[in-house]
């Protein structure tokens, strides 16, 4: 089979990610925090960080969620520590491109450091939201938006 | 002994002349929907190729030819189910549309505050959100007949829960998740002693074992077509007449009507007072050849082969190091719908793994969060088994999920 195929897909850095999730965990104190679900696997990430000065002091996930979404969570958490919020959004808008399949210079991706790896994700279009939920939970905290509201 | 000639009928459908990820094709993902054969896929084409013309409108010699062959499919879906007359019987765009209907009509009409509606822990989010959110509207009050440690109906449970103030009991006749059967016989019988009127999901049920309504004695059973070979965007709701006659349209426009003038309206009779506006006609009538397909094939022996091979998976899952499967774990009382879990692989990593290796199956919540919840878990994955299906393919998978535990606890 598909060995081979599970490699490319799964490389040793995702893995790596997964297994053990760099800033995993949830912050006593923090100044911002959403939480994000895949409606289609009912995964969620919750996230919490402290911003301090205009910058990410410190940020952690923690949730359920598969080795994409798991190890995205971890290379992206890791990115954004110590960047100003502007900063993490321009990230953050990089992988939302990578994700939509839009050409970006590859100087730019360089910037995007581990998570560049998931570029491979993107073949796979049934598991290109594993992969950007945790940017997207990024974006609504950064930009403001609290938890998902209960509709009733 | 007569058995179902699997190797004929994956010739019968045109999707298996493929490969998938560079693999044959082993589809095991029916509960979500099944293929559809040649067969149907022809009687539709001729319907729009030669007979072509809106319904129950014109005069022209189309219009009668559209109208007898939806009507038609119409009589052999009340033959299908055991409809004791085909205006029973209305035609919706899938069964999340025909349960939306009985909650926003009857529901809407009878249910009021104070109220209880029952439904289980097991449904789909198409039989428990309408009722839901109808409880909120009318500040009537869900409640929810739990499953045991077998992933069946808790009888006991459900008698404690039902009471006078019960007016509805909403239940799925097959788990989408846990392949059960539930006992929806037994079920009516309680409900009507209290006086509550029963609907039934019968989404995962039609297809694979003979319904008979008025033997079960529902009140209203719900179904999609293309779960059992039809096209999509074609469904069913049975419902009895007397309580249809009593119930408001749902959607208004044309074709509902008896007679409209500026200030107000008069309703057509049933079934054409649910059916508003052009219905799924060639759906109808490619539902209507879906029947005539599955009856050519005998039921009982789709049900032996379709049990023998649930029995196989169920004891070839179990021989997985690691492998939970949710639900009962014999193949009485049940269907060929199995949910599983192999401990430290996300459903997600596995169903890609699988699909990979051509193999299709359904990875997620399965539209039952609540279910999910109350077996402590998100998510699983999920195989289902259908008439084309064989032991080979059940092979497949196991193989390719003993490759994907490899791979994965490599790095563990």
């Amino acid at each position: 089979m598909s060995l081979d195929k599970l490699r490319s897909l799964y490389k040793a850095v995702i893995l790596d990610h997964a297994q053990m999730p760099r800033n995993y965990g949830q912050l006593t104190d923090f100044s911002h925090e959403t939480t994000v679900y895949n409606p289609s696997c009912g995964d969620k990430i919750h996230l919490t960080i402290l911003i301090e000065n205009n910058k990410i002091k410190k940020i952690a996930f923690n949730g359920e969620g598969c080795t994409i979404s798991k190890a995205s969570a971890s290379m992206m958490t890791d990115l954004v520590k110590g960047k100003s919020i502007k900063e993490a959004i321009e990230l953050s808008q990089l992988f939302s491109n990578l994700a939509a399949n839009k050409k970006s210079d590859t100087l730019k991706l360089e910037q995007l450091g581990d998570a560049q790896v998931l570029v491979n994700i993107m073949q796979f279009p049934a598991r290109i939201k594993c992969a950007t939920l945790a940017w997207w939970g990024l974006d609504r905290a950064l930009l403001g938006k609290e938890k998902e509201e209960e509709n009733d | 002994m007569a058995k179902l000639n699997t190797e004929k009928i994956k010739q019968d459908f045109p999707i298996f002349n493929q490969k998938i990820n560079d693999e044959t094709l082993v589809y095991l993902d029916n509960a979500a929907t099944s293929q559809i054969p040649k067969f149907v896929e022809e009687k539709v084409r001729d319907f729009n190729e030669k007979e072509r013309a809106n319904v129950h409108r014109g005069v022209h010699a189309l219009g009668l030819r559209a109208t007898n062959q939806y009507e038609s499919s119409r009589q052999k879906v009340a033959n299908f189910i055991g409809a004791n007359n085909a205006k029973e019987v209305i035609f919706t765009s899938g069964c999340t549309d025909s349960l939306n209907l009985v909650a926003a009509s009857f529901g809407e009409q009878n249910i009021q505050a104070g109220d209880e509606i029952l439904v289980s822990i097991m449904e789909h989010h198409s039989n428990l959100l309408p009722w839901q959110q109808l409880a909120k509207r009318k500040q009537a009050k869900l409640n929810f007949i739990e499953i045991n440690s077998d992933g069946l109906l808790d009888i006991e449970n459900l008698k404690s829960k039902i009471s006078s103030k019960t007016k509805i009991v909403a239940l799925t006749h097959v788990s989408n998740v846990l392949g059960t059967i539930n006992p929806i016989k037994e079920l009516t019988d309680l409900a009507h002693e209290k006086g509550a009127i029963v609907v039934v999901d019968g989404a995962q049920a039609v297809g694979h074992f003979p319904i008979d309504v008025a033997e079960l004695n529902v009140d209203f059973y719900a179904f999609s077509g293309h779960k059992m070979f039809a096209p999509t965007g074609i469904g069913v709701l049975y419902g009895k007449k007397d309580l249809l006659d009593k119930m408001p349209p749902y959607r208004l426009g044309g074709e509902m009507i008896a007679n409209v003038t500026r200030e107000g309206a008069t309703w057509a009779e049933v079934p054409y007072k649910f059916e508003a506006g052009t219905p799924n006609i060639a759906g109808a009538i490619g539902l209507g050849a879906a029947i005539d397909y599955l009856q050519s094939l005998d039921f009982e022996l789709i049900q032996k082969h379709e049990q023998e091979l649930t029995s196989y998976a169920l004891e070839k899952l179990k021989n997985v190091l690691g492998l939970t499967i949710y639900g009962p774990q014999k193949s009485n009382g049940r269907i060929g719908v199995i949910s599983f879990n192999l401990k430290n692989i996300h459903p997600h990593d596995l169903a890609t793994a699988l699909d990979l290796d051509g193999i299709e199956v359904r990875a997620g919540h399965h539209c039952a969060q609540p279910l999910m919840a109350s077996l402590n878990t998100e998510s699983t994955v999920r195989a289902s088994l259908s008439i084309y299906n064989t032991k080979d393919d059940i092979d497949k998978l196991v193989s390719s999920l003993h490759e994907a535990k490899e791979f994965f606890s490599e790095f563990r």
